[in-house]
């Protein structure tokens, strides 16, 4: 075994580990914080491997910026400091379908490449990886550029009635002797590109 | 030289450094603000003008009682200084000193590693935060987060220009590409990293998280002693660390006369420069508001980094 088997155990069963502690713990903050640590156990997996730019990048957009988003939303609306056992739900079944994914996708993986040498790789530098999509994947990176361009677009319609949204349709009116006021509430702004880019640093 | 004993120096320098410079930039802090707001400031500790002040402060800290707040979630609130201080410990690894490879750990990716590093202070904040139980932590803590989330990204994209600019990511090659009239073509982007890493720092006048005056220190008011200490330390050293960043960046680094010999000398002259102007901000300018400073973000910071990126390809294609 080298030095390397054993930091891919190591971090391998950290982040199983910690993964598993995500789906038991009954703090629901806490299950966000080793959502971090399984995540980051991943990183330290892809740096391993040698692949140190998608490494950081886990470390960036997941650890950075998903799990924060995942804690930030589970702040604002209710997160106990200790156990809340009232959101606890029977285990059997999830643990029967975890249990079962996990299981199936071993025996295929270990079916699928089991002892076959593969050659050693270079390393994953940011050169080679740049070259890959931007020469090879440059279509399929386009698309999905335009895929969370769109997703952005959306977003920022959704959340703001005064660029994009129709008026309210009359519902009911509670009060006949009101001023009726057809148009939008609110005084429309220039609807140009302001804030095109949500909190998504993907 | 062996390789343990390379090693053992570069690990022994980035930890003198670590513990040194930070403690310079807060007696810096004490004296100069002193000095901005006419009044005398810390005089009597070590005889000669108060020089000993910081490491009393030190001894004062560790003496404190170490007090848990009542129903907080213990070791989360433990965790939370530590988790704090940790990745500005990474950052500094990397930080080019001289040229001929003075630098803790010269790596291919170096930016991309500092950029994904520093965005889990986040985490700390919101562990803090949390952990206290406190309702003045969790505001201040959702504030912080929702701050350090949105100027992530001016961070990121000011840092992706000077990267583009230069053709690499490693931190020395960038300022080995660097020539002196950088300055005027990637400014912009300076200006926009460092007011975006002084957000990210939570550093007045971006100071809404902390915010002594109405959140009595936001996240920071249940801690007390050696913690407390250690999220202070982590302030100073965010300092160092984004005064640090801006030079290799925008700056040129070890960039001056005679760069071959005292190219270590420019570097840090560069780095106390911006760390006095850090210090200088946090007396000149009033707290902003939180409305203002997520539209100072989303309005200004982001377009004026996209409209850069663009003036950099413009240029580096024209060239």
């Amino acid at each position: 075994m080298t030095v390397a088997d054993i930091l891919m155990i190591a971090l391998g069963a950290l982040a199983v580990g910690s993964g598993a502690l995500v789906v038991t713990s009954t703090h629901l903050v806490r299950s966000g914080l080793y959502l971090v640590v399984s995540l980051g156990a991943i990183a330290g997996l892809y740096l391993v491997l040698g692949a140190e730019l998608v490494a950081w990048v886990q470390v960036l957009v997941y650890v950075g910026a998903v799990v924060v988003l995942l804690l930030f939303a589970v702040m604002l609306t209710r997160a106990p400091v200790g156990p809340s056992t009232d959101l606890d739900r029977p285990i059997g079944p999830s643990a029967l379908i975890g249990a079962g994914i996990g299981l199936g996708l071993a025996a295929l993986f270990v079916d699928a490449f089991h002892w076959i040498e593969y050659p050693q790789r270079d390393p994953g530098t940011a050169e080679r990886l740049g070259e890959q999509i931007f020469g090879t994947w440059v279509l399929p990176f386009e698309v999905l550029s335009i895929l969370l361009l769109s997703a952005l677009v959306g977003a920022i319609v959704l959340s703001r009635p005064d660029i994009g949204a129709r008026p309210a349709p009359p519902v009911e009116e509670p009060e006949p002797d009101e001023p009726e006021d057809p148009e939008g509430p609110e005084e429309p702004e220039a609807p140009q590109d302001e804030e095109k880019d949500a909190e998504v640093p993907a | 030289m062996p390789l343990w004993l390379d090693l053992l120096i570069r690990v022994a320098a980035v930890m003198v450094g670590f513990l040194v410079l930070p403690l310079v930039v807060g007696q810096a802090e004490h004296k100069v603000m002193a000095h901005m707001q006419g009044r005398v400031g810390p005089m009597y500790a070590g005889g000669f003008h108060g020089w000993a002040q910081l490491i009393a402060d030190g001894v004062k800290f560790v003496q404190k009682e170490d007090i848990h707040p009542d129903g907080s979630d213990r070791t989360v609130f433990r965790l939370a200084p530590i988790v704090a201080l940790f990745p500005y410990l990474v950052v500094i690894l990397t930080i080019p000193l001289g040229p001929n490879g003075l630098v803790a750990q010269n790596l291919d990716i170096g930016l991309f590693l500092v950029l994904a590093v520093l965005g889990i202070g986040v985490v700390a904040v919101l562990m803090s935060a949390w952990a206290s139980a406190n309702k003045y932590s969790l505001l201040g803590g959702l504030r912080g987060a929702a701050q350090l989330l949105g100027y992530e990204l001016p961070l990121v994209l000011a840092a992706a220009s000077v990267a583009m600019a230069a053709g690499t990511l490693s931190l020395p090659g960038i300022v080995e590409a660097w020539r002196p009239w950088w300055l005027i073509w990637q400014a912009p982007a300076g200006l926009v990293f460092f007011i975006a890493g002084l957000a990210e720092i939570r550093r007045p006048p971006f100071d809404m998280p902390i915010a002594d005056s109405e959140l009595v220190f936001g996240y920071m008011t249940e801690y007390t002693g050696l913690r407390f200490a250690f999220f202070l330390l982590a302030e100073y050293v965010g300092i160092i660390v984004i005064a640090g960043l801006t030079t290799v960046l925008f700056l040129g680094g070890w960039h001056g006369p005679d760069a071959e010999h005292l190219g270590w000398l420019w570097t840090l002259l560069k780095v106390g420069a911006l760390s006095f102007v850090i210090i200088w901000f946090r007396v000149t300018f009033p707290r902003m508001r939180e409305d203002q400073l997520q539209r100072l973000c989303w309005l200004i910071l982001v377009p004026l980094a996209l409209a850069q990126l663009v003036l950099t390809v413009a240029v580096k294609s024209l060239l």
